[in-house]
């Protein structure tokens, strides 16, 4: 018999109630049982950085967690970034600064970031390409990337003031 | 309910425990064969989605608060087993008494991996070239291991048994670690050569220096990762260090003496160009750490 627990996880606002495998990722949850694709998975061991998702806030690879570690949590996906049909001021300054080419890594790449500039609302260029070091991308090269980040948090201290 | 029959689930089947206590972990440790305990994640859970790892029984130690902790006392700091990379990061007690240790940190992997990833499981994953293995070595830390059949201590020399091998038997886990506190006035450097920021180091140094008045070297210690299974103590370049003036012609002769010390060869990396790594790291290592010694001398 498969080994199974019933949970009890707060997606994106929503608590969903559960049973699963006790042997199933997080990834995997979101994306086959909840149908929530926006989270990607590329290497599924912990090197691409694809499926970075919150968990309490904090930035983790939902491939390398189970999601029975997840019961009575919170986790935050892409999808919580846009409302509204409207993208955030992250999602929007990756859009003009050309931060994605196939977008595979974009998902991952923007809630790093989303943690990365709650916690550093004034980054320097140094910072930003240090936190990116977890994120992989085949595509952009990341130099607009960075630009992305950087206008993402001037933006958002403007908007702050 | 959910089912999974339509997709295949990464790792093998297991039966999950989550104690919250240190005596329920060990029971449990006991009372199972094919255990394996779960901490961090960040290198026992690649290991089991590629199903390298197979454990009939995975204990998750996430619950077992009385694991995370970080406190200096005697002289000493004690961290908990289960204490996340990330709060050592931003620890002020370890900023203030054990900077090598926050240097050591910023080159292991990265910020989402040091998120989940722990002191305890870097110490018993006990990958060659890890940045905390190559810590505890250089400080001589003493590793406090638990069973249901009692408490023990080992020395991190003697902890690190084989290549990614530690002394611990099956029923046996790691509880803590205690790092003594680095003397007054001694001063530190931790450099590595890895291909890309985050990655495991081909060949990482760190070094401890107190100079005496004059100058002079009058305290040392060296740790070399990535030449063998275990970060190497080289006691003969040491012992030469001691007394001599910190300057460049003494460092070049430490290094080249690194440079000769036996290393091994895998895949990727030669053992010719692991020894070429060891002699400009541990050059880099003492002049940093004697630069920051001058610097104290002076502030
Ligand atoms: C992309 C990436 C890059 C990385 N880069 C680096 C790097 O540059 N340097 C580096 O050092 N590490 C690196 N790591 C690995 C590091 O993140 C892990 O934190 C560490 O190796 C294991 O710690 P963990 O807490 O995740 O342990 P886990 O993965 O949970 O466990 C690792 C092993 O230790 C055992 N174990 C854990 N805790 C205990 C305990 N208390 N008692 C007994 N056994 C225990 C487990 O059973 C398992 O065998 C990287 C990882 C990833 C995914
Ligand atoms: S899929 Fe999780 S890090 Fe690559
Ligand atoms: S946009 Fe294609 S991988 Fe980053």
């Amino acid at each position: 018999m498969a080994d199974t627990r019933t949970i009890a996880v707060t997606i994106n606002g929503t608590v969903h109630n559960a049973t699963v495998e006790t042997r199933m990722t997080l990834v995997d949850f979101l994306r086959h049982e909840l149908k929530l694709t926006g989270t990607h998975v590329g290497c599924e061991h912990g090197v691409c950085g694809a499926c970075t998702v919150l968990v309490n806030g904090v930035s983790a690879r939902a491939c390398l967690m189970l999601v029975v570690q997840c019961d009575g949590q919170r986790v935050a996906t892409v999808e919580s970034l846009a409302g509204d049909r409207k993208l955030n001021v992250l999602q929007q300054s990756f859009q003009d600064n050309h931060g994605l080419q196939c977008g595979f890594c974009t998902p991952g790449m923007l809630m790093t970031l989303t943690e990365f500039l709650r916690d550093h609302p004034e980054p320097s260029e140094a910072q930003v390409r240090e936190v990116l070091s977890g994120n992989l991308c085949r595509c952009t090269g990341y130099q607009s990337i960075v630009d992305a980040t950087l206008d993402a948090a001037k933006k958002m201290r403007e908007a702050a003031r | 309910m959910f089912k999974a029959g339509h997709f295949t689930l990464k790792p093998a089947p297991f039966t999950y425990h989550d104690p919250h206590s240190v005596d329920d972990a060990v029971d449990l440790l006991a009372r199972h064969e094919n255990a394996r305990v779960l901490a961090g994640g960040q290198s026992l859970m690649p290991m089991m989605n590629f199903r390298y790892a197979m454990p009939d029984h995975l204990i998750d130690l996430n619950k077992v608060g009385e694991l995370a902790y970080i406190h200096v006392e005697n002289n000493a700091l004690h961290i908990g087993a289960m204490t996340r990379q990330r709060d050592l990061e931003f620890s002020d007690d370890i900023a203030r008494h054990c900077p090598l240790l926050k240097a050591a940190l910023a080159h292991v992997g990265h910020r989402q991996t040091r998120n989940r990833g722990t002191l305890g499981g870097s110490l018993c994953h006990q990958d060659p070239s890890a940045e905390l293995v190559n810590a505890a070595a250089l400080l001589g830390a003493t590793m406090h291991v638990v069973s249901q059949r009692g408490k023990r201590d080992l020395a991190a020399a003697e902890f690190a048994l084989a290549y990614m091998t530690t002394a611990l038997a099956p029923d046996e886990m790691l509880a803590g670690v205690t790092f003594p506190l680095p003397t007054q006035g001694t001063a530190h450097a931790f450099v590595e050569f890895a291909r890309r920021h985050g990655d495991f180091a081909i060949v990482a140094c760190s070094a401890m220096l107190g100079l005496d008045g004059k100058g002079n070297i009058a305290k040392v210690a060296l740790a070399i990762s990535g030449l063998a299974h275990a970060p190497v103590r080289p006691a003969t370049i040491e012992q030469a260090l001691l007394g001599q003036k910190a300057d460049a012609a003494t460092f070049k002769a430490a290094a080249a003496e690194a440079g000769k010390l036996e290393a091994g060869a895998d895949a990727y990396v030669t053992a010719t160009y692991r020894q070429h790594l060891a002699r400009m790291l541990t050059y880099r290592a003492l002049e940093q750490a004697a630069t920051s010694a001058t610097e104290n001398h002076h502030g």
